[in-house]
């Protein structure tokens, strides 16, 4: 029976609740835009990657090697052009 | 304004007006040729509605050399309006909206097409499958791509045409100083074939990575299914980005949003930044597949395996990452900073060493070769120093404190030029001759070919050399006219003389296929370049399911251990296959989609949310219906093969 039960995916369920409410929190208590904005991006990405691991299966097909190398590509890529945008658009420039 | 004012051209001139008349005459001609031989079943039944793979292929490079006539007709234009000081061929805003329109023409509606043409013929032959993974998806890919086409084109004569650049750099694209709707269409015909683009993208990296014959691990698949692989990751990547920024484009032009604009919390430079996030890439995804053709042309004339394998995939990996670090070396004097110019100064100049790596490849794959200058081959030798000046050139740019010199004058112009002919321009064509057997069943005219390439080669230094020194004396690009004293007469009169080479040079393609068409030899095997890799393991032209027998791969060069070593590329018996169906949904959303980008660009809201209604039902049909393909029984595949091996 143990080996039946979805044990994996009920735990991601309650987590991804945990990070909802969470992320919610910062709409009822008071905190800097600073402070808020951290805990959404964090949150955010957090639940992004449990949804894309747990439930969207993400590692557990024989692609696993071409699922992740993509996905960390495109992480890679989003960061530099967020990044890269940043420099040329606000901190580089003069 | 009334309603018909709009569609009014807002800067004719007797050229437009004939063009009007030219394209009118040639649709009646179309529409009355069909009728007349009664075509109209069999265009639908063969082309509207095929999934085919080679089938598709062979419409984008229609497309792609369509394209090419009327970009060319464009630079034609452009270089005789300069060729002499104080010229008035054109006006000033008939020359904007020529040079905004070549660029666009050139880069995606005709670079694109040929490389998505040579990809969708050749990739599933070279990896041994009987079609893509998505054959529906890669028709709608290509009608989209033609829609956007068609909308984009037919700006010069509704509306007039975009006229801000093909960078489209707002606040000049933005509605306070391009008031026609000119750049409307430039947002929404690119959105339209940046989504058919962005579809074959995801279309092909799941055929390579998943459809590959049995064997065949991901080191052993032929050069130019690697290059279409990593192509085609940095598509997925790039495009999304475009296709975001267009957005935001659309919504300042038509919904009065400041994304780009230079009040109320906009940021023009935005646009520029976004624009060649994408725009970038996009350079590597037209020099990627390019490579690949020149490393199987190479390797196929140089009678020797490619050298450096390992090394050409590794450089092709560190490209498609690098092309996303450089972009803002296209913008080095909008205002950033040393800090941030240095950055990509040096990561820009760190591509040329992957670059470096494959042009040293080609050299080593030459040296001891046994060389055979055929066609394909010439367009290979040719390229190796003519795209080595637009490299080096390339580098003198990527300093950013020497950019400030050279930034937007025609030295820049030359630049890119010497990089995407010799680079994107030369391997189409020898990729079209080299290929064109296995499309068509006859070989291209080997001598007019290569007095083509000559034409092409010498036309192109005639061009673009003399804009070096132009640009450097001070030429600026955009520039509709000059004055005597300036001193540019000469060098482009003779850029003009070279444009002329060049155009005659595509003449001479279109005469060569009409020559071969009527006098080739139709009796010339399935392998008529002594070639290597998988795809002429198959007869010419290729049957509907491409091998009878799916072949059995284990090594780089399975064809040639075929034909030298004694593998068998073939083994067991004839089963029966199986096929996806044609469906003509494709091409009816595409239709949809081009009323709705018309309607969008003219802003009649009622027509976009009809036509919105009927992409989503056309999407609809597509879930709830029930289509399983069908197959070709064992009889008619040795029916099929027994006929095609019969002419030999």
């Amino acid at each position: 029976m143990s080996e039946l039960f979805p044990r994996k995916q009920v735990m991601g369920f309650l987590f991804s609740l945990l990070l909802t409410a969470v992320a919610l929190a910062v709409y009822f208590f008071d905190m800097s835009y600073a402070a808020g904005m951290t805990i959404l991006l964090v949150t955010a990405f957090v639940q992004a990657g449990l949804q894309l691991v747990v439930f969207m299966h993400a590692g557990e097909t024989k692609d696993k090697g071409a699922i992740y190398t993509n996905v960390y590509y495109g992480v890679f890529i989003a960061l530099v052009t967020i990044f890269g945008t940043l420099l040329c658009m606000i901190w580089g420039y003069v | 304004m009334g309603f018909f004012d709009r569609f009014a051209v807002p800067h004719p001139n007797p050229a437009i007006y004939a063009s009007m008349v030219a394209i009118g005459l040639t649709v009646i001609a179309i529409v009355a040729g069909l009728t007349y031989f009664k075509k109209w079943g069999y265009l639908w039944r063969e082309w509207l509605t095929t999934v085919d793979h080679k089938r598709i292929g062979i419409m984008y490079l229609i497309s792609a050399l369509l394209m090419l006539f009327r970009g060319g007709a464009d630079a034609i234009m452009m270089r005789a309006q300069l060729a002499v000081p104080d010229n008035t061929l054109l006006d000033a805003q008939h020359y904007n909206e020529i040079f905004t329109t070549h660029g666009v023409v050139m880069i995606i509606f005709m670079a694109m097409p040929f490389i998505m043409a040579l990809m969708n013929f050749v990739v599933p032959l070279q990896i041994g499958a009987r079609d893509v993974a998505f054959p529906r998806l890669n028709a709608l890919s290509f009608w989209l791509f033609f829609m956007g086409a068609m909308l984009f084109n037919i700006s010069f004569v509704i509306g007039g045409s975009p006229d801000a650049g093909w960078t489209s750099y707002f606040p000049l694209a933005g509605n306070e100083f391009s008031q026609s709707v000119g750049t409307n269409y430039y947002m929404i015909a690119i959105q339209i074939a940046g989504i058919g683009t962005l579809m074959t993208g995801i279309n092909f990296i799941t055929t390579i990575l998943k459809m590959r014959a049995p064997g065949m691990t991901l080191m052993k698949m032929p050069m130019f299914t690697w290059s279409s692989l990593i192509t085609n990751v940095i598509i997925v990547f790039a495009f999304p980005v475009l296709t975001v920024a267009l957005a935001m484009g659309t919504l300042d032009r038509l919904f009065g949003t400041n994304f780009f604009t230079t009040d109320n919390g906009g940021m023009d430079m935005l646009w520029a930044n976004l624009f060649w996030v994408w725009g970038h890439p996009e350079v590597y995804i037209l020099i990627l597949p390019a490579f690949g053709i020149y490393s199987e042309v190479i390797s196929t004339f140089a009678r020797r395996n490619l050298y450096g394998y390992k090394s050409m995939v590794a450089s092709m990996v560190v490209i498609s990452v690098f092309s996303f670090l450089v972009w803002a070396h296209h913008f080095f004097t909008m205002g950033q900073g040393a800090v941030a110019n240095s950055i990509f100064s040096i990561t820009t100049m760190a591509i040329a060493i992957p670059t470096g790596v494959k042009i040293f490849n080609w050299l080593f794959t030459l040296w001891k070769g046994k060389i055979v200058i055929t066609t394909p081959m010439l367009y290979a030798l040719l390229f190796i120093p003519l795209f080595t000046i637009g490299g080096v050139t390339g580098v003198m740019l990527g300093m950013s404190a020497a950019d400030y010199q050279y930034h937007n004058t025609m030295f820049l112009v030359a630049h890119f030029h010497m990089v995407i002919i010799p680079g994107v321009v030369f391997a189409m064509l020898a990729g079209l001759t080299y290929y064109w057997p296995k499309m068509f069943g006859f070989m291209l005219n080997e001598r007019i070919g290569k007095i083509t390439a000559w034409t092409i080669a010498i036309g192109t230094l005639l061009a673009f050399m003399p804009m070096f020194f132009s640009g450097l004396d001070g030429q600026a690009r955009r520039m509709y006219t000059y004055s005597a004293s300036t001193g540019f007469g000469v060098w482009n009169m003779i850029s003009f003389i070279g444009a002329l080479g060049l155009a005659a040079g595509f003449v001479l393609i279109v005469y060569n296929i009409y020559h071969s068409i009527r006098y080739a030899s139709r009796d010339i095997g399935s392998d008529p370049w002594d070639a290597r890799t998988l795809e002429w393991a198959t007869h010419s032209p290729v049957p509907a399911y491409n091998f009878a027998v799916v072949p059995q791969v284990d090594s780089i060069e399975a064809f040639w251990d075929a034909k030298k070593k004694g593998h068998i590329l073939f083994k067991g018996e004839y089963e029966k296959i199986h096929m996806p169906n044609n469906s003509g949904v494709p091409f009816i959303m595409s239709c949809i989609f081009f009323v709705w980008g018309f309607s969008f660009v003219f802003s009649m809201w009622i027509p976009v949310i009809i036509s919105t209604i009927g992409i989503f039902a056309c999407m609809a049909l597509r879930s709830f219906e029930e289509d399983h393909g069908h197959y070709i029984s064992v009889e008619k595949i040795e029916e099929t093969e027994t006929k095609l091996r019969g002419v030999s």
